[in-house]
């Protein structure tokens, strides 16, 4: 094994993190704000990849597709909002549990009723094609330097948005007192809504934008989804830095694990059984790696302590 | 008698009644379909002993279901391949014997619940979700991809194991076993409920402060109730196992630890019969549902929203009334 | 509980058209994927074996269909049910290595028919074969031999091969290797449902390899070749057709342009019954066909020519006649092995450009008359 290789792979695992921190925003953002479990999460990404594939097809502009998919999803997230999970702020987590995996059920059986069974079409345009030469001679796709740029820009757009905004401002106030902030009337019933939508439709956009390099299919939210759990618990629910820390340490584990696991195995036995073996628990590892934080960490890397 | 227990036994009638109306009327797959309800009332009843009367959510309750299953699945099938089960460090043979199947499977559950147990209970509340479904998701992934036992495509053993020399593949036996062990099941929980542990355990949800001051710690109580409830959990792996005759990773997947939580709060959290209840209303909606149209799942979904929105308590809830102590 | 008898209202269909009648009615039971996200080939299965039965217009052949969800719990309890209950004599439609692996040995058990219109896994081609046991579409190490064979002819001297780790990747790297006779640069199993492949992308181009072999079916496929064209590795692709089949080219679009691939079947085979089934095809349903169309198709014509020669309550002379395999395969030349999987040509396939349809285009044969690697172990 090279050095090339090696740091080309950390540079992958780098870029998964923040593909993970993208898939991973809008859920941390509902999760910390309003202590909601969305479950549905994985089903807002899936439509706003449907949606911008669909509009993408029929207009031929990959940008309104994007634009379609956060709308769609926003649209999705105000409904889903005032219809269901506005009524389930004050059970406990059981409830907001099956509630939002029944919208499972419905979102991905709509959708498939909506747009067939098969995957659709939906590709980068040419100019963010290809690769790119980086330093240290390692070719490298134009998208994943794309989307290491798009997960910056939410990660700080969500700073920002939480510590210098009005909204934020209102946001934290909630987090910590809500009787305190509806007494000074503030509607929180109108900012849990915009928080929600807001959350839905950065879903929405990770699902356009990985989509587009993945397959746009019925289900592709579910693995999203629990992976975006393992990413916001191991950083600490609620932190906006926790789950970007989080994503980081995850997808780094996962595919230095990916990589290095069956190697490691191949130096005990046969080449075939090795990389079997190696993967077979490298799959494991990113759930290894969730309870050893929370056996040390119980309210994960950056919670609050309990 | 109790109101509540009045319903339990009388969920358990129509369970009964369903199967011998099958049995009567030569619609074996009504049998088949009592079976299943039976078993996931029973997977359903331990889940409800840690989510239900401990307050301990558990999102991966899936891997006690699936060891129990695989338990099972190994044993039978290193029967009937006339292999030991393992040589080392001691030998065990393969069996055919339900009893001794399912005395396996409740050890299995226990030997797998006890260190997730030790770990998860350092967390709570939504973390405790959590790092349940990540325990759940780390044996998924080991089934899917190990070698043994047959990986993703699962181990068939193609006949019933058996119990007293009856022909278990006749559904009508089938299901008076299932239903006999569900009703031992749910004596047995209503006797630990209203025992002193059952009584430790509700104070340790409600107020673990004072549990500590008279002397019990909680987190004993909380892992007992834990370990014992993936037991139960476990048994019912076995029998799904059996009546499948084969098990996969699919009874390990996050949607199997959904579904036995739906059980749980479609029929009534911390009811005695609420799983039986939530077991059977769930198939019944899957099978009539499943008639009505090919995205049946929608309405499914649409049913369940509507029972968690409005039916607070579940159906055992509504029948009962609601009770003080709860919530 | 009137539900419980009547829940095959809407999904099973009882088919009563009117035809030249034989004596004896068959009852088929298909169960396969009907929702989620492998329902795409479920639903072409299904499509493909109800065009032949329309066609055939046998008032004699009834089906009952039901949808497995994917998961094998389900369709081993839903086969119980049209052996108990619908008492079918054969059962057909399950698209899945494991699920079959659950359903297929029970219900041959109970001396039921079985016809496997898409899953041939090698524990039922060789050791736990049954003489009521067809398999109508491939032996599941079948198309991935005949990518080893086609990278021989081609001169590929290192391959570095990928696959998702569980036990039908598994015959699928085995199947590659079994006929290439170069050498193999990199192995490596994938996470099954992974979506990102850089790490793996990363290896294959460090290995040196002149070729890649790939078997990552569905959404995996997708994402791989999307993500391998935006990477310009520049080594060719081969791989099995189901990463390229029709349903599934569309998703994929131009990073698929030019990629090989082998299968037994293609729209622009040459005969016939071929173009028939293509053109009634779209006809009937508005979209091209695929593989798995034309494996269901085959299914249903080969369970009608055995009915028109013999009583399927007469199992011994039933099972010769599907022996026979006296029917009009979109394949052309179709015969049965010695353990009931298919003898026949497997094709190397180009994914190109038609007007503005991608689609797979016949380059040339990999493997003639190409039968399994388990028969010899099949004792019936």
């Amino acid at each position: 094994m090279s050095g090339a290789l090696f740091a080309e792979q950390l540079l992958n695992g780098l870029q998964f993190g923040v593909m993970l921190f993208v898939m991973a925003a809008g859920l941390t953002l509902v999760f910390g704000v309003m202590g909601l479990i969305n479950l549905a999460h994985g089903s807002l990404y899936m439509l706003g990849a449907f949606a911008c594939a669909a509009v993408a097809a029929a207009t031929g502009s990959f940008v309104l597709g994007l634009a379609a998919s956060l709308a769609a999803a926003a649209i999705a997230g105000v409904l889903v909002e005032t219809l269901i999970i506005r009524h389930l702020y004050a059970r406990d987590h059981l409830d907001q549990v099956i509630a939002t995996f029944a919208l499972i059920l419905v979102f991905t059986e709509g959708t498939r009723w909506a747009f067939g069974s098969f995957p659709l079409y939906l590709n980068l345009p040419d100019a963010l094609s290809g690769s790119v030469s980086l330093p240290g001679g390692i070719t490298y796709p134009l998208f994943r330097l794309l989307i290491i740029g798009v997960g910056l820009a939410i990660a700080a757009g969500l700073f920002l948005l939480v510590n210098r905004t009005r909204l934020g401002m209102r946001i934290r106030a909630g987090e910590s007192d809500r009787e305190m902030i509806a007494a000074l009337g503030v509607d929180i019933g109108r900012l849990y809504t915009i928080v929600f939508a807001l959350g839905a439709a950065l879903a929405g956009l990770a699902g356009a934008l990985v989509g587009s390099v993945q397959a746009v299919q019925i289900g592709m939210g579910e693995p999203v989804l629990i992976l975006a759990f393992v990413v916001i618990v191991v950083g600490g629910i609620g932190s906006i830095t926790g789950a970007f820390v989080g994503a980081i340490l995850v997808g780094v584990t996962d595919t230095l694990g990916r990589f290095l696991l069956p190697q490691a195995f191949g130096l005990i036995m046969d080449a075939s059984s090795a990389t079997s073996v190696g993967s077979a628990l490298a799959s494991m590892l990113i759930y290894v790696l969730m309870a050893l934080v929370l056996v040390f960490r119980p309210t994960g890397l950056f919670g609050k302590p309990a | 008698m109790r109101r509540e227990t009045l319903i339990t036994l009388t969920l358990l009638a129509l369970l009964l009644g369903a199967a011998v109306y099958g049995h009567r009327g030569n619609e074996p797959f009504i049998i088949t379909l009592a079976a299943k309800a039976a078993i996931f009332a029973i997977a359903g009843a331990g889940l409800n002993l840690a989510l239900g009367y401990g307050g301990l959510v558990s999102f991966g309750h899936a891997a006690f279901f699936g060891i129990g299953g695989y338990a099972a699945g190994i044993i039978a099938s290193a029967a009937r391949n006339y292999e030991p089960v393992m040589t080392w460090p001691i030998e065990i043979a393969g069996s055919t014997s339900m009893p001794v199947i399912w005395i396996v499977a409740i050890i299995a559950a226990m030997i797998i619940a006890i260190p997730i147990g030790i770990f998860s209970l350092r967390t709570g509340g939504v973390y405790f979700i959590m790092i349940t479904l990540a325990f759940a998701q780390m044996l998924y992934y080991f089934a899917v991809s190990w070698p043994a036992y047959g990986g993703e495509d699962g181990l068939s053993f193609y006949v019933r194991n058996s119990v007293f020399g009856l022909n278990m593949m006749d559904p009508w036996t089938y299901f008076t076993v299932c239903f006999g062990v569900l009703a031992v099941v749910l004596a047995l929980m209503a006797v630990l409920v209203r025992s002193r542990f059952g009584l430790a355990l509700e104070m340790a949800r409600q107020n673990a402060q004072r549990l500590t001051a008279s002397g019990i710690r909680p987190f004993n109580v909380r892992l007992t109730a834990f370990v014992i409830s993936a037991m139960i959990t476990g048994l019912a792996g076995a029998l799904y196992a059996d009546l499948n005759r084969f098990v996969s990773p699919a009874m390990l997947s996050w949607h199997t630890s959904g579904e036995i939580m739906v059980f749980v709060i479609l029929g009534g959290v911390a009811r005695l019969g609420g799983p039986v209840a939530g077991a059977c209303l769930y198939l019944l909606l899957e099978q009539t549902l499943d008639g009505v149209t090919d995205y049946w799942q929608v309405l499914l979904g649409i049913v369940l929203l509507l029972v968690v929105l409005f039916a607070r308590g579940g159906l055992v809830g509504l029948l009962a009334g609601r009770r003080a102590a709860h919530d | 509980m009137k539900s419980f008898t009547t829940t095959l209202a809407a999904a099973a269909v009882a088919l009563t058209l009117a035809a030249p009648a034989r004596a004896e009615p068959v009852t088929v039971g298909m169960i396969t994927t009907l929702t989620g996200g492998g329902a795409g080939l479920g639903i072409d299965v299904r499509d493909g074996f109800m065009l032949a039965v329309k066609q055939a217009g046998n008032k004699d052949l009834n089906v009952f269909i039901e949808d497995d969800q994917r998961k094998p719990d389900v369709a081993v309890q839903l086969a119980d049910k049209m052996i108990q209950e619908n008492k079918v004599d054969v059962l057909t439609g399950i698209i899945w290595s494991n699920l079959a692996m659950a359903v297929v040995p029970a219900a041959v058990g109970q001396g039921k028919f079985y016809l496997s219109p898409n899953a041939g896994p090698s524990a039922l081609a060789g050791k736990g074969c049954d003489k009521n046991y067809f398999n109508v579409a491939w032996q599941n190490d079948n198309l991935h031999e005949a990518a080893g064979a086609y990278a021989n002819t081609t001169g590929y001297k290192k391959a570095f091969i990928l696959a998702p780790n569980y036990p039908a990747g598994k015959d699928a790297l085995t199947g590659f290797k079994r006929f290439f006779k170069g050498e193999v640069a990199g192995e490596l199993y994938t996470q099954l449902g992974q979506t990102d492949y850089a790490a793996e992308i990363a290896q294959i181009k460090a290995s040196g390899a002149d070729t890649v072999f790939f078997f990552l079916p569905g959404g995996m496929g997708i994402a791989f070749t999307k993500q391998y064209a935006q990477s310009e590795v520049g080594l060719p692709l081969i791989g099995p057709a189901f990463s390229f089949d029709q349903g599934i080219l569309g998703a994929v679009g131009e990073a698929a342009l030019g990629v090989k691939n082998t299968s037994q079947w293609n729209k622009d085979i040459d005969n016939e019954t071929n173009k028939a089934f293509v053109e009634s095809f779209q006809a009937e349903y508005g979209r091209l066909p695929s593989l798995y169309a034309s494996q269901g198709f085959d299914t249903a014509n080969l369970l009608l020519s055995a009915m028109a020669k013999a009583s399927v309550k007469d199992a011994d002379a039933f099972r010769a006649a599907l022996e026979a395999a006296d029917f009009k395969s979109t394949r052309g030349a179709f015969k049965f092995g010695s353990n009931h999987h298919p003898v026949q040509d497997i094709y190397v396939r180009e994914v190109v450009k038609e007007g503005d349809v991608i689609t797979n285009k016949i380059i040339g044969t990999a493997l003639k008359d190409h039968a399994d690697a388990y028969a010899a172990e099949c004792k019936m």
